[in-house]
């Protein structure tokens, strides 16, 4: 039997040895890749980001609870939790699973953790690759968590369909122009630590940045009474992202978040962005590869003695970055 | 193109609640450019087995201060065993006594360390161990 059945038959063993080989981007690794893609695309890819500490891993945690106990159809969940590598030796302390440990004895959830390698942007080069065997292997639900992630790590927006941002009472003051930029990719945005002081500055300063991001959705006030004026053309397009306030500790407002999650999914699918977001990853990832095996070809082709000499003159001022690329491309 | 990374569970089995040598090696490990997948107190032997099939472990590192390692020890062979990973490299920490050394390594530990073992040593032998 071929990897590929093994893993279409659902063996823990192989699934897991494969996303190793993917990982490393070894040549079996990226063979039995392209034998799964075509069974790929139907699984929800939901992202999980925010600042350190907001609770991300334990709001996964009871996500996966309530979808494997509460939830009727009993999704099979996979979980890729990604955590730093270290700049200076490449090792990692993958501590994710700590905060998962309720869902161990469950042979319907799959944890992976994943060192981002060197990756900036919130996750590993070959995060989008592993969701592809998870897809490929049938669990229906994706949950992708990045690394604590700040202002720019928004890589996950077009790895997911639906991106939840989480955010904690307590970090809001003094982060609030990294919200704007966070704000942005987020499908639906969550206020966990819910039963700590300060949420409901937490909350009133999202939804006031949220309404600025949003002014398609515009509320007037008349005589005192705030009317809503929505115009239906622009009803199936525009999505506005609800605030959910969580406690992931004990699982309060899970049910509300699985709801949202659950709507997104329906009006991405209603909008027609659930089609254009699949492509757009599809574009994206392919780019990237391209990117990369452009980069080895030219090096390949490249005198390393021009090359080496060009990149001198870099470094001594003699030449702009631009420049060099110039030179390197066209030889002059 | 990339090289093949050292994979580690660090592990603590049972009941006590003394995690410091766990964390002081997973760093170590860390430092030395392995991947530790950190699992946390009060692991139970299924729980331990499942996540390192899940992590597609190279090498499985219990913590075990409570003295219960000739019953656990066992247990998580058996199981990594039933899941195809009889492969994988099983070092203890802890405190344990000379006279269980030889079962414990008859068994199939690959390594087993006590109070000042050098991290070192122990990053040398998982190294090793993989090979």
């Amino acid at each position: 039997m071929t990897v590929t059945d093994s893993i279409l038959q659902g063996n823990r063993l192989s699934l897991s040895r494969l996303l190793t080989q993917v990982e490393n981007n070894s040549p079996e690794g990226r063979a039995a890749l392209a034998e799964l893609f075509p069974h790929t695309g139907k699984a929800h890819l939901i992202g999980v980001t925010g600042a350190p500490g907001t609770g991300k891993s334990s709001l996964v945690n009871q996500l996966t609870l309530y979808y494997r106990k509460e939830h009727a159809s009993r999704k099979r969940v996979a979980i890729i939790a990604v955590d730093p590598s270290s700049p200076f030796t490449g090792g990692a302390v993958l501590g994710d699973r700590v905060r998962m440990r309720d869902l161990s004895g469950d042979d319907g959830v799959f944890i992976r953790s994943m060192a981002t390698r060197g990756s900036v942007g919130g996750l590993a080069q070959t995060t989008a690759a592993l969701v592809q065997v998870f897809d490929a292997a049938g669990y229906e639900i994706i949950i992708i968590e990045t690394v604590g992630a700040g202002q720019s790590e928004v890589d996950i927006a077009r790895l997911a369909h639906t991106t939840i941002v989480v955010e904690a009472p307590g970090l809001g003051d003094e982060i609030q122009a990294i919200k704007a930029g966070i704000l942005e990719i987020a499908d639906v945005l969550v206020v966990n630590k819910a039963d700590r002081p300060g949420v409901e500055n937490t909350e009133r300063a999202l939804r006031s940045t949220l309404e600025l991001a949003h002014p398609t959705k515009r509320i007037f006030r008349h005589h005192g009474q705030a009317m809503t004026i929505e115009s239906p053309e622009t009803d199936a397009t525009l999505w506005i992202p609800p605030i959910i306030k969580t406690i992931s500790t004990d699982g309060t407002g899970i049910p509300e978040l699985a709801h949202s999650i659950a709507k997104h999914k329906a009006h991405l699918h209603q909008s027609g962005d659930w089609a254009a977001r699949d492509r757009a990853r599809l574009r994206s990832e392919m780019e990237a590869l391209l990117q990369n095996q452009l980069m080895d070809r030219f090096l390949d082709e490249v005198q390393k003695k021009i090359y080496d000499e060009t990149i001198e003159k870099v470094y001594n001022r003699g030449l702009s970055p631009y420049e060099a690329v110039k030179y390197l491309l066209n030889g002059k | 193109m990339t090289e093949k990374k050292i994979r580690v569970l660090v592990a603590k089995p049972g009941l006590d609640g003394h995690d410091r040598g766990a964390k002081v090696v997973a760093r170590a490990l860390r430092d030395a450019g392995m991947e530790v997948i950190y699992t946390g107190l009060r692991q139970t032997p299924e729980m331990i087995a499942e996540a390192a099939l899940q992590e597609d472990v190279d090498v499985v590192g219990l913590s075990i201060l409570s003295g219960a390692h000739m019953a656990l020890a066992p247990r998580i062979l058996e199981l990594l065993k039933a899941n195809g990973q009889e492969g994988v490299c099983v070092f203890i920490g802890g405190i344990i006594p000379d006279e269980d050394m030889p079962r414990l390594r008859e068994m199939g530990i690959t390594g087993i360390y006590g109070p000042g073992a050098s991290t070192e040593d122990i990053i040398k032998d998982f190294r090793e161990a993989v090979k």
